[in-house]
């Protein structure tokens, strides 16, 4: 039995856990303002938000619910867009209204969801972040440019949006209905008993496993191990810092401990999937799914991570990231076994991180190739690096030669050219529908560059 | 006026296929399709997906009780195959089951064997062959054999254009509810509802009165529901029929990509000749089409390419030849444009070399060339209008043409790893269906005895806001106030014989009709009131819904009016009947007056390309547009804007990869990409060009779906400029799309 609330209907049903929640919004429910485009979390038409209390506060993000278990609504109150719904349309739509945004109409309920997960953020609004939060919705009329004064409108009314009771002001300025101020009261109420002890198909976000095998997890049990988790997925202590297996990607653009080490990072990751996918996608998953292109394996190879692994009796093993993928999809993951924590140090002496990812989209697309850098160095001699790169090999690529010819050598353009040619020659990649053996080269060798242009402003 | 339906879209009220409330009882279907893109199937074995719990039946060929067969133009496209497969996708059976889920498990419990045989892929391949969906067409005018000795510059080359996936975001689907004396309700997220209609007889073998086509309206469609709607509409009929059951098929988007056709990929030659002076003196190509396995619309497809092959340009001696190639990929079809962006892109590509070569700029060659009033097309209109070089000198001198080539030429210097481009792209489209037999349609309206009006006619609703224009058409020939008027369905038994909703021309078509009947029922209501007032009727009008005689306004309203006109026993409905006047084409000479009129303009993309990484982002696309006089600006610039991004995306990032097998690869949203609101230009700026509009064109209003589509291959031209800033050896071989992985190997081309 799974409760939650869905719009201002509690909800208390038997149906199959891993049923896609899109399936039960739509043809369960009956509520047929939330559209299917793919079920594949690439286009946005399904969009919902997932309110969720954490510490007595609601938090609500957006996300895809074609891929998406209906046990993860437990607990949680699922807005979909008919929950906006008055008689009167709200001002996320009024906007849109006003600027003819919306043409045959298919993609637009996700819009308005993903915008109105916007004006739920708590952060100040900004434009920017406007825009991001819908770069997870297609649409093929290609309104674009009218959905983007829409946008402007939007984020500029929701500047006057005070940073304490945003509900209220929401309710108040029309972007919400009334019933969400009983929301967190109502999600108290909730019953649900999930305990870490079932069994079932494991799933982090499920972003992954429902794009490969939708049915087969309709038709069984899965453990949902987010609950699991605990608060705070993203702790330091003394230089080492410990990362959830659960945590997300937005959880980590969110993180001040993250954002003091990398300043740049959380921009980066504005490249990985779309906002409805960073807020479910998590780095443990990511690196399970085990695909050579995983932007957070990627990312946490350089920072020469270990994954803290327990299996069902609780023991422990600590297992370093570049040692864990074997082959093309295969890693060291024993039956029953878990990843619990990712862990990484922080240098002691200087160092500069950057990420660089190139698709042929530049938002919500898989990589081509994709490249992370940590250097650390004194006094312009590199002490010690790492580098990783995707869409190269059959697993996530650690550069372990090129990494030997480095250590102690002088950042410039000379030994920056000599180290190319190497990296070139760790790897040979294949040609698939992303790209070339030539093109995934001559990128890997550019994306090297960039590192130095990026973080040293070198001229190659 | 906003789109009519734009509340109910944003509250998730408006109803697509999948919205439709089921019928109890209601069964799902699903294809099964060809797994092998060529061969000759030995036997199939549906003995365990059919013993599967919920599994009520599995359609094939044999279960067809009238034609298996669904080709429109020309009849080579069996509903189910026959002994033979032809493409990866071509359906075999319809698995009928109580669930979705159902029908899935029972797909992967068919067997089947085949005898593969050699498949061909590449359009140059078939053309060695000689296999052909249809025999080539050549169009010509002057004669190019002699010209080239007298000619300056002679440029030739080899040009590629890629496919295009719809991705119509509402995939393909369709409900079949049966009624009584075996008549069918066929709800389709169809284009062509009479084309539904026709079919769907010829296949369960009923006469087209049996079947009642519905439709709503599409969640995008962009020409792949022209055609393509149909197998699937069909299908549940069939199975409907059979077992007297509502059926409804939604297809996933995995299949909709694999079985559908796209945009034609084309490979084609060209030759140009300039004169010293640089006036294009000739200009001859020759197109590989690649039509995929049957004929779908392609050989109204090739027609288009050869009447858009001199887009903008007036050229004296031209000859220009398709071939239809037959190949083992999905049919390919109608997606906007229709085979005219093929032929723009390859003469585009051409003054670009052309420039190239002789080292000039191109907006030099182009602009010399501009076709003007009474030129003649090489199908032997002649342009009446000279909105090419008006929309030209609109632009450059508006959006300051100079200017910008100068900024462009600064921010490149300064600049190492940036490199911005600038492209011009003039575009001339001819509006009307070039099947002059196709250019009629009908409206139905009826007004209620309480003042209320509801309008039927044959034009689908699928984003581009006809029944918002149609609604507009009304009230204002009426006098009335839109609040009063519903825009009823799309629907085969109040409209028939209806040509599908395409080639840019449903608003005029079907806002024509329904002038013409709402001019009757005005007349007819003004003649009432002039009896009833006793004057003549010149003296009577209906103003914002009063009745006046003269300047004097009565004290009857439109509702008074209407009850009264009723109880006089006078007819308040209306079937208005237009056909396009003046338009004629003889192919056999290939020659006519095809179009109503042309659409004019012309637009100045710029881009920055990241030299490092070989990406690029388009800052901005300047348009002065020919819309004659818009009876929608905000509809009408959303037209515009919409088909930009999408024909930017045509020769960027959208590209359609098979293997060797004819497996598509690009076979979802993950692997074949489209623009994103994060890579739509930065800005797009539309200028309405000044004209008095056309007398064919709805209240003066021209077509807008397809012509703007056009000025997206200016993204791929300035891109390469850009390159050709960063590279000075690059040379391009203008092949589409200009993926990042192209645009690097460029910057690094050696
Ligand atoms: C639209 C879309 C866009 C995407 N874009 C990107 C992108 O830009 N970059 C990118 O790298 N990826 C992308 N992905 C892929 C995917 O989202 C990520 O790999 C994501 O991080 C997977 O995490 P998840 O929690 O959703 O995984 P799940 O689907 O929940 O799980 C994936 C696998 O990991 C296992 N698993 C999960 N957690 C654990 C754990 N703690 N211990 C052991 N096993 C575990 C599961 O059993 C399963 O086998 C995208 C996916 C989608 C649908
Ligand atoms: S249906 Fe496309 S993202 Fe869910
Ligand atoms: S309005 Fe049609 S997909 Fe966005």
């Amino acid at each position: 039995m799974i409760e939650f609330i869905l719009n201002n209907q509690k909800i208390r049903t038997n149906e199959a856990e891993g049923m896609p929640l899109v399936d039960f919004i739509r043809y369960k429910q009956n509520l047929k303002g939330t559209k299917i485009g793919c079920r594949e979390g690439d286009c946005g038409a399904c969009t919902v938000l997932a309110g969720e209390l954490i510490d007595d506060k609601i938090s609500y993000k957006s996300i895809t619910s074609c891929i998406t278990p209906l046990k993860f609504a437990a607990g949680k109150h699922i807005v979909t867009v008919d929950g906006l719904n008055s008689d009167e349309i709200g001002s996320v739509q009024q906007h849109i209204h006003e600027h003819g945004a919306t043409q045959c109409g298919f993609c637009t309920p996700g819009f308005v969801m993903s915008l109105t997960g916007f004006s739920l953020s708590t952060k100040k609004a900004d434009y920017s972040d406007a825009l991001s939060a819908v770069a997870g919705n297609i649409c093929r009329c290609t309104g674009y440019k009218s959905i983007e004064k829409a946008i402007f409108d939007i984020s500029e009314e929701l500047k006057s949006k005070p940073e304490k009771d945003n509900i209220a002001w929401l309710i108040k300025n029309d972007y919400l209905p009334e019933y969400f101020i009983e929301i967190p009261e109502r999600i108290k109420n909730l019953k649900n008993e999930i305990s870490n002890k079932e069994n079932g198909i494991v799933v982090g976000g499920g972003t992954d496993l429902y794009v490969q095998k939708a049915d087969c997890l309709l038709e069984n049990k899965i453990k949902t191990i987010k609950y699991i988790s605990s608060k705070e997925k993203i702790t330091q202590k003394d230089n080492l810092i410990t990362l959830s297996a659960l945590t997300t990607v937005t959880d980590i653009i969110e993180s001040e401990i993250i954002s003091n080490l990398f300043p740049k990072l959380a921009k980066q990751l504005l490249l990985i999937s779309s906002e409805q996918i960073r807020n479910t996608a998590t780095i443990g998953g990511n690196i399970v799914n085990a695909s050579p292109i995983g932007d957070m394996s990627i990312i946490l190879l350089a920072l020469n991570s270990n994954l803290i692994i327990k299996n069902s009796s609780n023991i422990e093993r600590t297992i370093l990231l570049k040692d864990f993928h074997t082959g093309y999809k295969t890693f060291d993951l024993k039956e029953g076994e878990l990843i619990e924590n990712i862990t990484f140090e922080i240098p002691n002496l200087d160092f500069k991180f950057n990420f660089e990812k190139v698709s042929k989209r530049k938002h919500l697309d898989i990589a081509s190739v994709n490249s992370s850098i940590l250097i650390i160095y004194k006094n312009n001699i590199i002490k010690d690096v790492h580098i990783s790169g995707g869409g190269l090999a059959a697993t996530p690529k650690y550069f372990e030669k090129t990494r030997e010819f480095l250590i102690n050598k002088e950042i410039n353009k000379e030994n920056i050219l000599k180290a190319a040619e190497i990296i070139q020659a760790e790897t040979s990649p294949i040609s698939d529908v992303r790209g070339t053996t030539e093109y995934k080269k001559l990128l890997l060798r550019q994306l090297f560059y960039a590192h130095f242009i990026e973080i040293f402003s070198i001229d190659i | 006026m906003k789109n009519r339906d734009s509340k109910n879209h944003l509250q998730g009220k408006s109803i697509y296929i999948d919205d439709i409330p089921e019928i109890s009882g209601t069964l799902y279907g699903l294809v099964y399709d060809s797994p092998i893109a060529h061969a000759k199937i030995i036997n199939i074995d549906y003995s365990k997906a059919e013993e599967l719990d919920d599994i009520v039946r599995i359609l094939t060929y044999k279960d067809v009780p009238g034609e298996n067969q669904i080709g429109a133009i020309i009849q080579d496209e069996p509903l189910f195959a026959e002994g033979e497969v032809h493409f990866i996708g071509q359906p075999i059976a319809f698995i009928v089951a109580k669930s979705e889920l159902a029908a899935r498990k029972a797909k992967k419990l068919i067997e089947a064997n085949f005898e593969e045989k050699t498949i061909v892929t590449d359009p140059r391949e078939a053309h060695k062959n000689k296999s052909y969906i249809a025999p080539p067409r050549t169009f010509k005018i002057g004669e190019t054999k002699n010209i080239w000795e007298t000619c300056e510059h002679i440029i030739s080359g080899r040009v590629k254009s890629g496919g295009q996936e719809h991705l119509y975001l509402e995939t393909q689907g369709a409900y079949a509810v049966p009624a009584e004396d075996g008549n069918i309700k066929l709800y389709s997220s169809t284009q062509g509802p009479t084309a539904v209609q026709k079919i769907a007889a010829s296949v369960l073998n009923v006469k087209m009165n049996k079947i009642e086509v519905d439709v709503t309206r599409l969640g995008g469609a962009f020409g792949g529901k022209e055609d393509q709607a149909t197998p699937w509409a069909i299908m549940v009929s069939l199975a409907a029929q059979i077992l007297n059951s509502p059926v409804k098929f939604a297809l996933n988007r995995h299949d909709d990509m694999r079985m559908t056709g796209k945009r034609h990929p084309y490979d084609s030659d060209f030759k140009m000749g300039l004169s010293k002076d640089l006036k294009i003196l000739a200009y001859e190509a020759d197109y590989y089409q690649n039509a995929g396995a049957s004929a779908d619309l392609s050989p109204a497809i090739t027609e288009r390419t050869l009447f858009h092959s001199t887009n903008s340009y007036f050229v004296p001696n031209t000859r220009t030849t398709v071939y239809s190639c037959k190949t083992n990929l999905p049919p390919n079809t109608a997606f906007r444009g229709f085979g005219a962006p093929q032929g723009m892109f390859l003469i585009e590509a051409a003054i670009h070399k052309a420039a190239e070569e002789i080292g000039v700029r191109v907006e030099e060659i182009q602009k010399q060339n501009l076709i003007t009033i009474n030129d003649e097309f090489p199908y032997g209109q002649l342009a009446e209008e000279d909105g090419a070089v008006k929309s030209w000198e609109t632009a450059e001198k508006d959006f300051k043409l100079k200017e910008l080539f100068s900024e462009v030429e600064s921010y490149n210097s300064e600049n190492k790893y940036l490199k911005k481009g600038v492209a011009v792209t003039p575009v001339t489209f001819g509006i009307s269906f070039t099947n002059t037999a196709m250019n009629h349609a009908r409206a139905l309206v009826h007004i209620y005895q309480d003042g209320s009006i509801g309008i039927s006619t044959g034009a689908i609703e699928m984003g581009q806001s006809v029944n918002t224009k149609i609604m507009q058409v009304a009230a204002h020939f009426l006098s009335v106030s839109t609040s009063r008027i519903k825009i009823e369905t799309t629907n085969t038994t109040r409209v028939a014989n209806t040509s599908p909703t395409a080639a840019s021309s449903g608003a005029d078509l079907n806002g024509q009709a329904t002038q013409v009947a709402c001019i009757a029922l005005y007349k007819r209501l003004t003649g009432f009131a002039a009896k009833h007032f006793n004057v003549e009727v010149e003296k009577i009008s209906i103003k914002d819904e009063f009745i006046y005689i003269e300047d004097k306004k009565t004290d009857w309203n439109w509702e008074t009016l209407v009850e009264q006109t009723f109880l006089a026993r006078i007819a308040l409905t209306e079937n208005g009947h237009y056909t396009t006047p003046k338009i004629t084409f003889d192919k056999t000479k290939e020659k006519g007056h095809p179009f109503a009129y042309h659409v004019f303009g012309s637009a100045i993309t710029t881009c920055t390309v990241d030299c490092i990484r070989g990406t690029y982002e388009i800052d901005s696309v300047k348009v002065v547009h020919d819309f004659g006089v818009s009876m929608n600006k905000l509809i009408d610039n959303g037209q515009i804007e919409g088909a930009v991004v999408q024909g930017i995306g045509w020769v960027t990032m959208e590209e359609i990869a098979y293997d060797e097998k004819g497996r598509l690869l690009s076979n979802a949203l993950s692997t074949y990409k489209i623009p994103d609101i994060l890579f739509a230009p930065k800005s797009i700026d539309i200028i309405h060009l000044k004209t008095d509009g056309h007398k064919f064109a709805i209240m003066k209003s021209k077509a807008v779906g397809e012509p703007p589509f056009n000025y997206g291959i200016g993204a791929y031209f300035a891109i390469q400029n850009a390159i050709k800033a960063y590279n000075s050896n690059f040379k391009s071989d203008y092949n589409s799309p200009a993926t990042p992985e192209r645009v690097l190997m460029g910057l690094y081309q050696k």
